[in-house]
């Protein structure tokens, strides 16, 4: 870390460096500058929907805009559940991301152990197959996924929007790639004692997975709780959609409730930005090793 | 996924017995008599794999040769499919739509790939020595990638608005009098892009400064024993050496670019009058697809956009030994 080298003192190589150090140090003020503006851009969007959500319409309408809403607003807060069906919508959101997250975790850590640490026939057909569909759009699969879910009588369901989610190219891949890389040793020990391969997959390689796993469940998570196209195409009533959809439709009917539709968005953002913050380093490595949302 | 764990895998060509405690059946002998075989595995393989084949093969690959064969067909009111040849094809080929939403989805991409010069001026402010608050920026830089699209792109029409928003006003207090930015054609695509730019942008910076600290600092100080400034040093070690981090997030942000819809669709709306000059590829399939019911024709723009991205990464790909380096 580069911190770690500036407060250790200075080196033997005395003069020079020192030098050189305190005039790049010094020039880190305008790093800051530049650093703090763009921050300041790029966290003013969330500041003014917090405050905007705090605020009256006419607030909201007024030119030259109103900066601090002087007495806030929470009434707006209460408003979002009266308008919405907020708390249903919540609801299914939060079961979609449970039921993708969990099956995931499962599915995708099994396949990716099998494909990268057993034989068995066709192995390299099934996982160039697997792998395919990391190049394919999504709109390609999309109306045939649509037909499935609607014959099951799934649409308007939670098992009908996270259902396809459930299976994931890129989670297998994720987990086979760590797989890949566990020593031999550990898997011969546990084979030598006995046991079969399901007890070593739970019990010697599952525990070592842990920040792939982490990784995962970071991007299901982030996928599920945010996307919109399919659960659009598969929740026609409000009630059933997750939040995402229904916000976007709540803004698509009315379009001069402002102070409700920015109360409304705060609150289902809320939950993952939380998150985010309280683990944002794990969550912005997991996110760089995989590279994908 | 250009980082593809290359090393061996381990236990290949070590020479072990079958484990007699296996129960395994004489299946799955695959593999010839040069490769050792590390163990038999039986039919444990299957229980691992089948699930998720199965899933795979349900939900996806069997639906992308439907929506193959789909693309030639056409959709009875009430269900029933009737081959129509290439009649999609043509029609699409007619439709002015499917070239507003090709031009629509590149210049939105081409904004948005501005947004990776920014993030690596933003990436080596954050790797300048004796540099601090670096995960408070970082967490701030962030935010809008992991923020849900369909709710921020509720505040940014707000800040987008044309008689009360507060980029307009920004621009009054300099004398320009700003548009109804998301229902004006033109300036809405602007709008759309500029909030694309801003939630990708922290991907990039993130991507880039884990770039920046894989280079060694050995060759740092090489360069500068012999000699080299500190501008030289970064066009003849920063930017050869960042250039496989640049190919990345470059070929995720022209992917994740030409799947624009979420923030199109929150940011201006169905009932928007602009919508129709300013929507992108994946909403004119879920246009056809889903509202107009016309699945044929949806399944033709579908196959449309496999080939642009198809041949659009294939490109990226050809295009990146004249300029990425591989130490």
């Amino acid at each position: 870390m580069p911190e770690a080298t500036l407060t250790a003192g200075a080196p033997p190589a005395a003069g020079r460096t020192r030098a050189r150090r305190t005039s790049r140090h010094g020039s880190n003020v305008w790093a800051h500058v530049l650093l703090a503006t763009g921050g300041l851009v790029m966290v003013f969007p969330f500041v003014w929907q917090l405050l905007t959500s705090l605020s009256t319409n006419a607030q909201v309408m007024s030119v030259p805009p109103v900066f601090w809403p002087g007495e806030l607003q929470w009434g707006n807060y209460a408003e979002v559940f009266a308008k919405l069906p907020f708390l249903q919508e919540f609801w299914v959101s939060v079961s979609i991301t449970v039921v993708r997250t969990v099956g995931q975790l499962v599915l995708c850590s099994m396949a990716g152990y099998a494909f990268a640490r057993m034989r068995f026939p066709l192995r390299g057909m099934l996982l160039a197959l697997v792998l395919s569909i990391l190049m394919v759009p999504s709109q390609v699969y999309l109306i045939p996924q649509y037909q499935i879910v609607n014959g099951l009588g799934w649409l308007n369901t939670v098992a009908g929007i996270a259902a396809p989610g459930i299976f994931s190219a890129f989670g297998t891949f994720l987990m086979m790639q760590f797989f890949r890389g566990v020593p031999d040793s550990l898997e011969e020990a546990a084979r030598l004692d006995g046991a079969n391969p399901f007890q070593v997959f739970v019990r010697v390689m599952l525990p070592l997975a842990g920040p792939s796993l982490g990784a995962l469940t970071i991007i299901t998570v982030l996928w599920s709780w945010n996307d919109l196209l399919w659960p659009l195409i598969v929740s026609t009533r409000a009630e059933s959609m997750p939040l995402a959809a229904g916000i976007a439709t709540f803004a698509g009917r009315t379009t001069t409730d402002y102070t409700v539709m920015m109360a409304a968005s705060v609150l289902a953002m809320a939950p993952i930005l939380l998150l985010f913050v309280v683990m944002q380093r794990r969550v912005i490595d997991g996110l760089a090793h995989s590279g994908l949302k | 996924m250009t980082s593809v764990d290359r090393s061996p895998r381990a236990g290949d060509g070590v020479a072990s017995p079958a484990r007699g405690s296996t129960p395994s059946p004489p299946v799955a002998q695959a593999g010839g008599p040069r490769r050792s075989r590390r163990r038999h595995d039986g039919w444990w393989p299957v229980l691992f794999v089948l699930p998720t084949m199965v899933g795979v093969v349900v939900f996806y690959l069997w639906p992308i040769v439907q929506t193959g064969y789909f693309s030639f067909t056409e959709w009875g009111a009430f269900g029933g499919q009737t081959w129509v040849g290439t009649e999609n094809y043509v029609r699409l080929a007619n439709d002015p739509d499917l070239g507003t939403a090709v031009v629509n989805t590149l210049v939105y991409t081409a904004i948005v790939l501005l947004g990776i010069p920014i993030a690596m001026v933003v990436a080596s402010l954050l790797s300048r020595p004796g540099m601090r608050f670096t995960a408070f920026y970082r967490v701030l830089f962030f935010m809008p990638y992991v923020a849900m699209p369909t709710a921020v792109a509720m505040v940014w029409r707000l800040i987008f608005n044309g008689d009360f928003g507060i980029l307009n006003w920004l621009l009054g207090l300099v004398g320009i009098d700003g548009p109804a930015w998301t229902s004006t054609p033109g300036f809405a695509l602007v709008a759309v892009s500029v909030v694309g730019l801003w939630t990708s942008l922290g991907f990039a910076v993130i991507i880039l400064s884990a770039g920046l600290r894989n280079i060694p600092p050995e060759l740092y100080e090489a360069a500068s024993l012999d000699g080299a400034t500190a501008w030289r040093q970064f066009r003849s070690v920063t930017v050869p050496l960042l250039t496989p981090s640049v190919f990345f997030v470059t070929v995720i942000t022209v992917i994740n670019g030409f799947q624009l819809f979420d923030l199109l669709y929150a940011l201006m709306g169905q009932a928007n009058p602009a919508i129709q000059q300013t929507q992108s590829l994946v909403y004119l399939f879920y246009n056809e697809a889903f509202l107009r019911n016309d699945k044929g024709f949806a399944a033709a723009i579908a196959m449309v956009i496999l080939l642009i991205v198809g041949a659009v990464t294939l490109l990226q790909f050809r295009m990146q030994r004249r300029w990425v380096t591989y130490a």
